[in-house]
């Protein structure tokens, strides 16, 4: 498939600071691409480049296969919506979406239709004479949705849309973009720093940490096998719990750590085979399985409850192997208290096994 | 039982007695001092407060003085100018000083220099520049080698025979004397109004920029419709200090000119003054101040009504 926008050793500094190092991406036509990482990671960066609102220090933007390095924002056929919403404070919402394109000198007609199409789509039709101030948050960022809308390109970019929205709203906002997208088929790309987010509306995840792309894969893949250590922390709630041990590839493939041998029997190695020596071993809370299904797992080990986080869909557990701290999710309706013991396993395949020096997936 | 509900009046007591110095102080001097002029403007008070009622022979007599009705008109002309100019001036330079500059701080710091000066120095600097025989004219005609006019004469074009027979003299020409008084003024004024105004412009949020941008709309239509209009309550300020500056404007014109030449740049806070304390006719200083009230009130007022009046709207 053709690619909609590909990004061609991307460099951007500030003085001397790189921010963007020889950075390469491709997005599929229609592809909902979500942009991951903690602040300062370099996610907006990325983003206003593409929208061309930071020039690059070096390397290629194509977008629908036009080298748009040097053209102006509204000329690289984009729309953008803003985390503070940006909306022109004193138009009326109408004229929030016909700014643009009245000063572009589109017919009259046309910008009527364009406009009734955007807030059909966005129910905002009760609200187009309003101004901003006399709108929720929710309204307002449909309006900043409307005003990309509006606009008729191919490119959409969100810049953290829902940061400045309370939870509840948020979450509904993001099932209507994820529904917008499936709606119009637009190639999308969602900078956020919620993991949350990123999963749900992804259809790829580019998970980012200084300047670089650690990991670009489908949220499933980045999920089930993170390619290194810190997109192994960075996804997932609680975080994946870790043992430093050592990889034994003598006999039988065996962890051993200080809390006990596992048996790594059953692990899926990375494409250069089997590796030994010094590794993280790291297994997600609620890959833990715990009481009678523990008894089924080939690493079985007792463990006593220290701590105890009721969510009501689910349950957090903190508890102590040896020395070590655990994370471990149980069903919404257990009744563990705090000093219990529990058994609790794990199947090798449910693991990850990152190199100690590299810190990468083996 | 509830225990009863404390007299109002006792409630934050600390707070009230701290205001009462400041409450008092603007009833006896602002509103008491107010009253008091009004009501000795239609006396005949000459150099002594005198309760000898006249009626509005006072107001007569202003009116009837050729120097007030100058006073009026230069005020007209330098206010008007005045409030143009160092809006245009301070927002040009605020925009100018807001596109990522180098040595931002510097160029800020001399331009807001002048304003930390007094009127005084202020108008003593300019009296200088503006005089004809060692300031700028004088600087002009230097360049071009001051030929006297007797050499010039039947030359036709020649650079040094122009920048010699230059005349740049405001302050000795009654007709444009105000303007120089407005040059003066703009160069001490506009630097605050420039600090304000780029506050404001920073105060609007990036992402306003950018998505006009995206937009697609040029610079200066986002100035003209989007920034500005953000920026109406840095206006509103700006135009109250603006305004008051111009009516009170008084030493600028005692340092530079002295109401002359002639009467070209008195003005009205001048005559009050100068027939108060100079001409020993207090009943004529008042009449005029309070003339100065009514029209600070006619602006006021209505501004007042427009601007807090609508607060119930929904």
């Amino acid at each position: 498939m053709e690619p909609s926008i590909s990004i061609r050793h991307l460099d951007l500094s500030f003085g001397a600071v790189d921010v963007l190092k020889d950075l390469n991406l491709d997005i599929g036509k229609g592809e909902f691409l979500v942009l991951l990482g903690s602040s300062g990671c370099g996610k907006s960066t990325l983003l206003n480049c593409v929208a061309g609102l930071l020039d690059v220090s070096d390397g290629q933007i194509f977008i629908s296969g036009r080298n748009v390095t040097w053209e102006e924002p509204s000329k690289r056929g984009i729309g953008m919506v803003f985390q503070s919403y940006a909306l022109y404070p004193q138009m009326t919402v109408e004229g929030n979406l016909t700014f643009g394109l009245k000063n572009a000198g589109m017919p009259r007609a046309e910008i009527a239709e364009r406009v009734e199409r955007a807030a059909r789509i966005l129910q905002i039709e009760p609200l187009l004479k309003r101004k901003p101030a006399a709108l929720s948050g929710g309204q307002r960022q449909r309006v900043a949705i409307g005003r990309a809308l509006v606009r008729d390109v191919d490119v959409f970019l969100f810049d953290e849309p829902l940061s400045n929205l309370d939870a509840k709203l948020r979450t509904d906002l993001r099932a209507e973009i994820k529904e917008l997208h499936q709606t119009l088929g637009n190639t999308m790309i969602y900078v956020t720093h919620d993991q949350i987010e990123a999963m749900t509306l992804a259809d790829r995840i580019a998970i980012m940490r200084g300047g670089l792309i650690l990991q670009l894969d489908s949220p499933k893949e980045i999920y089930n096998r993170p390619a290194n250590k810190y997109v192994a922390g960075f996804i997932g709630s609680p975080s994946m719990n870790f043992f430093e041990g050592v990889v034994d590839l003598g006999g039988a493939p065996v962890f051993s750590c200080e809390a006990g041998d596992f048996d790594l029997s059953g692990y899926e190695f990375g494409a250069a085979g089997p590796q030994g020596g010094p590794a993280w071993l790291g297994i997600r809370p609620e890959h833990i399985a715990h009481g009678p299904d523990a008894a089924a797992c080939p690493v079985r080990m007792e463990a006593t409850v220290r701590l105890v986080e009721p969510l009501g869909s689910d349950t957090l557990a903190r508890v102590q192997v040896g020395e070590r701290l655990l994370w471990i999710r149980l069903d919404g309706q257990s009744s563990i208290r705090p000093g219990d013991t529990l058994t609790i396993g794990w199947h090798a395949e449910r693991a990850n096994l990152f190199d100690s020096a590299t810190e990468n997936r083996i | 039982m509830a225990a009863s509900r404390p007299n109002q009046l006792f409630r934050n007591k600390s707070a009230k007695i701290a205001a009462i110095p400041m409450i008092a102080t603007a009833l006896v001097v602002f509103l008491g001092g107010t009253i008091w002029t009004v009501a000795h403007s239609f006396t005949s008070s000459k150099l002594l407060p005198k309760w000898d009622l006249v009626g509005l022979t006072q107001y007569e007599r202003l009116w009837g003085t050729r120097r007030w009705l100058i006073s009026i008109e230069n005020l007209m002309i330098y206010g008007v100018c005045m409030l143009v100019f160092c809006f245009v001036i301070g927002f040009v330079l605020a925009a100018l000083m807001d596109q990522k500059i180098r040595f931002e701080n510097t160029f800020r710091a001399i331009i807001l220099y002048p304003y930390a000066l007094s009127f005084i120095v202020t108008g003593l600097v300019w009296q200088w520049i503006l005089n004809p025989e060692f300031g700028l004219q004088h600087v002009i005609r230097s360049l071009g080698g001051n030929r006297p006019p007797a050499e010039c004469e039947g030359v036709g074009l020649s650079l040094s025979c122009w920048l010699s027979g230059i005349e740049f003299d405001p302050l000795y020409n009654p007709r444009i004397a105000i303007y120089g008084i407005l040059i003066a003024a703009l160069w001490q004024g506009t630097g605050l109004i420039m600090v304000l105004m780029l506050a404001g412009l920073r105060g609007i949020d990036q992402e306003i920029w950018r998505a006009s941008r995206v937009d697609g709309i040029p610079a200066w239509k986002t100035y003209l419709f989007v920034v500005i209009p953000m920026m109406r309550p840095v206006f509103v300020t700006t135009l109250v200090l603006i305004g008051a500056a111009i009516v009170k404007v008084y030493d600028l014109i005692v340092a530079q000119t002295g109401g002359g030449p002639g009467n070209a740049t008195e003005m009205p806070a001048k005559y009050v003054y100068d027939y108060m304390f100079g001409g020993q006719n207090l009943g004529q200083g008042f009449a005029a101040s309070t003339m100065m009230l009514l029209a600070v009130l006619i602006v006021v007022i209505p501004w007042a009504f427009m601007e807090f009046g609508r607060k119930n709207r929904g």
